[in-house]
């Protein structure tokens, strides 16, 4: 079992002062077979924040509204989490969704010509293998340069120029895995990444359903099914429809944003990273 | 099993006469035209048009030059339903609204009817109006649809058969109201002694019906009712504004509402007000910018979770628009079988589903004798109407087809029956539907009569407002001419 320490913190901060905020929270880890929370706690400024429902893919929501000025908006999400390994597999999840949901076209997963050319050329025996390959394949396509892409890149824009980051990886397996009509489904979480590594404030992956197997997890830019250090934290169609925090205000102010996520695991040093 | 109805060729079928003869539930509207004359009608005629012009109520119409703000064309001879032909079509219009809502409750639950095999799961789930956040909710008092307008045509004495069913937000209701209101107005002496049903309970059965389904958190006795508006820029504003009132229910737009604390609440002069009930009257995709459509300004954000938790019911739900889908529409007698074990009291009009190869090459074959629909259109919009077509625009038509054949349906051109009706100063037959206006909340509810719209161009079979078609006040009699 590996014990993992976490520490997310996101602060938005608005300049003039913004009017009312919303914002829609999933940073609320689910427990499964392999993955158990300890103990879990959200903050918003400071103050607790409850989940108000879970949708049917298992993931907890809550909403948080501050009638404004708003000047700044504080989240920090942190807890212990015991994740055991699974090979990626996941299993003793209580979710509800019709798999037949995890094809459909988003506008960040929608597969070109090229990204249809790139599913077609895999060759596997069986749907965990053709996955597999899919997996490698897109690692080899797109290189992994980080501030190469943005938040609305689509798969096929990240294909067509090679480079992106795990947001990327992970669009372009889906789409291609949807072509092949493999239900698949993007994953937002926390990747613990040993001491010296520098990644990104959240990590992303995919999962496809596998016959006999169930939902079965690729991270493609570290080429590898999910481990112990992955934590699985929301499921949707796409980046999008998956982000951990989304959020409206009124007015016209420039919002800066910083983010930071600490793991420690029980048996290391703590790491950290700072973007701006 | 045949579940469809094969419309005979000419096979015109007056609602009025019949070989000749003035059908029974017509004979007090004979007798009244005989009475008043050509001269008078076309008088009071114009007397109407002014009340409606001053009352102001207007449909815009989209794609179209000229005035956005039309007036609907109103025409002052009623079309007339008799007690035991209405009784019929009553049973049968509550019969599709209780599958439609039993089949909404089943995609977002157990999905039993694609499990078993009578409804491809392809058409729902990946069906962009079927909403994954909607899937295992349960609304309150497993109501979807709370109003249910079906469209009907009639082309035989006995012989209705559905054209579709609007499930999300069917309007229209306020003309079926004040069509009533102006005939009344102008023939006091033909309602005087109960021979036609009323229809003014609608608003009341209405805000009964969304009180039923109040959620979990409400804990005002009279559950505060909000109906919820794009704005005056809407075609149906005059419509939501009008129901507001006759309801005494809050007319809101998105800006006047703010979810906090797990409810939703309208900001007012004196401060907030907790509103349980929200009678939507816009679509999906701008109810809540948090989690459809970023770019919407006109949704409240946060209002799914206040839905989703307990805090608010949305009339109608979020994800209804499934069950009018037009692919879905050919499944609608399999659902009343499947989840009432009934047979359908009207059927559906056959439709060739263009996803099947069979279909799609019989139907660009017969492409000038067929009406050809979007699946995802409304309001008579993107239609192709084969017999009216010139040759150029079925080619196009036909291209479009074979870009997609899934995103069409074809249908036989109906002989609509037609109901007298006063053009330039004399009775002409003219084509009409009905749309009855089917409540759904513990109860079901429906209100004797409907809007009856006529296509006013003779020989014109669209009746849609947004298409030019007029409307017609809508009797039910109390009971039938012995």
């Amino acid at each position: 079992m590996t014990r993992l320490i976490v520490r997310h913190q996101t602060i938005y901060t608005y300049v003039p002062p913004g009017g009312r905020a919303a914002m829609r929270l999933r940073l609320f880890p689910t427990s499964y077979a392999t993955q158990e929370i300890g103990t879990w706690q959200v903050t918003v400024n400071e103050t607790a924040i409850e989940p108000s429902y879970r949708n049917a893919c298992a993931i907890p929501e809550a909403l948080w509204a501050h009638d404004g000025p708003t000047n700044e908006v504080s989240i920090i999400a942190t807890g212990v989490i015991n994740r055991e390994e699974d090979a990626g597999v996941i299993k003793g999840l209580k979710e509800r969704m019709p798999r037949g949901v995890f094809l459909r076209r988003t506008p960040l997963t929608t597969a070109d010509s090229a990204v249809e050319a790139l599913a077609d050329d895999i060759k596997g025996d069986t749907v965990l293998e053709t996955l597999h390959a899919l997996s490698a394949a897109v690692r080899e396509a797109v290189a992994y340069t980080s501030k190469s892409t943005s938040m609305a890149t689509s798969a096929a824009e990240a294909l067509a120029q090679g480079t992106g980051v795990c947001q990327d990886h992970a669009h372009v397996f889906i789409a291609a895995a949807r072509h092949l009509g493999i239900p698949s489904r993007y994953i937002a979480g926390y990747y613990y990444a040993g001491q010296d590594e520098d990644l990104s404030e959240t990590h992303g992956w995919a999962e496809s359903f596998v016959p006999d197997l169930g939902w079965v997890g690729f991270d493609i830019s570290n080429e590898t099914c999910p481990t112990a250090a992955h934590i699985r934290l929301v499921c949707g169609l796409d980046a999008d429809d998956a982000a951990p925090i989304k959020g409206l205000i009124n007015g016209q102010s420039n919002e800066t944003l910083k983010a930071s996520v600490a793991i420690t695991s029980s048996s290391s040093q703590s790491q950290q990273q700072q973007q701006q | 099993m045949m579940r469809v109805v094969r419309i005979r060729e000419f096979c015109l079928f007056d609602e009025m006469r019949n070989n000749g003869e003035v059908r029974a539930p017509y004979h007090l509207v004979a007798k009244w035209l005989d009475d008043i004359g050509l001269d008078l009608l076309s008088v009071r005629a114009e007397e109407a048009e002014a009340i409606f012009r001053r009352i102001g109520i207007t449909f815009a119409v989209y794609g179209e030059g000229g005035d956005p703000e039309r007036l609907i064309p109103f025409d002052l001879i009623p079309r007339v339903l008799g007690a035991s032909e209405w009784d019929r079509l009553a049973e049968a219009i509550k019969q599709r609204a209780k599958a439609l809502n039993a089949f909404l409750y089943d995609i977002y639950h157990r999905r039993e009817i694609l499990r078993a095999g009578i409804i491809p799961e392809r058409l729902v789930i990946e069906n962009s109006a079927y909403l994954p956040e909607m899937v295992g909710f349960d609304p309150p008092g497993r109501v979807y649809s709370h109003v249910v307008g079906v469209d009907l045509v009639r082309t035989g004495e006995a012989a209705f058969s559905v054209l579709e069913d609007n499930c999300r937000t069917p309007s229209g209701v306020s003309y079926m109201l004040e069509n009533r209101e102006i005939t009344m107005r102008m023939f006091p002496e033909l309602f005087g002694d109960g021979k036609v049903r009323s229809v003014d309970t609608y608003p009341h059965d209405l805000r009964r019906t969304l009180e039923e389904v109040a959620p979990p958190a409400c804990t005002n006795s009279r559950p505060a009712i909000a109906v919820l508006t794009p704005g005056p820029f809407n075609s149906a504003y005059y419509e939501h504004s009008f129901l507001a009132d006759l309801m005494g229910a809050e007319l809101v737009e998105a800006r006047d509402l703010e979810v906090h604390e797990g409810r939703v609440w309208r900001r007012t002069t004196r401060g907030l007000d907790v509103i349980d009930v929200i009678y939507r009257r816009i679509d999906d995709a701008f109810l809540d910018p948090l989690i459809f459509n970023k770019e919407s300004v006109l949704g409240v954000p946060g209002l799914m979770n206040a839905y989703l938790s307990g805090g608010v019911t949305i009339c109608s739900a979020p994800g209804a628009g499934v069950a009018d889908d037009k692919a879905i529409y050919t499944y609608v007698p399999d659902m009343i079988d499947f989840y009432l074990g009934e047979k359908p009291l009207i059927p559906n009009v056959e439709t060739y589903k263009l996803s099947n190869p069979d279909d799609l090459a019989y139907t660009l074959d017969h492409l000038d004798s067929l009406v050809v629909k979007e699946v995802a259109g409304s309001g008579g919009y993107g239609m192709l109407i084969g017999p009216r077509s010139t040759a150029s625009e079925r080619k196009l038509y036909a291209q479009r087809i074979e870009k997609d054949p899934a995103a069409f349906i074809a249908q036989p051109t109906l002989d609509l029956s037609t109901a007298p009706t006063l053009i330039g100063g004399e009775i002409k037959p003219r084509h009409v539907d009905l749309r009855p206006f089917c409540l759904v909340g513990k109860n079901v509810r429906l209100t004797p009569g409907g809007l009856t719209r006529v296509a006013l161009r003779e020989g014109s079979l669209v009746v849609n407002s947004s298409q030019g078609g007029g409307v017609k006040d809508t009797w039910v009699l109390a009971k039938d001419p012995s």
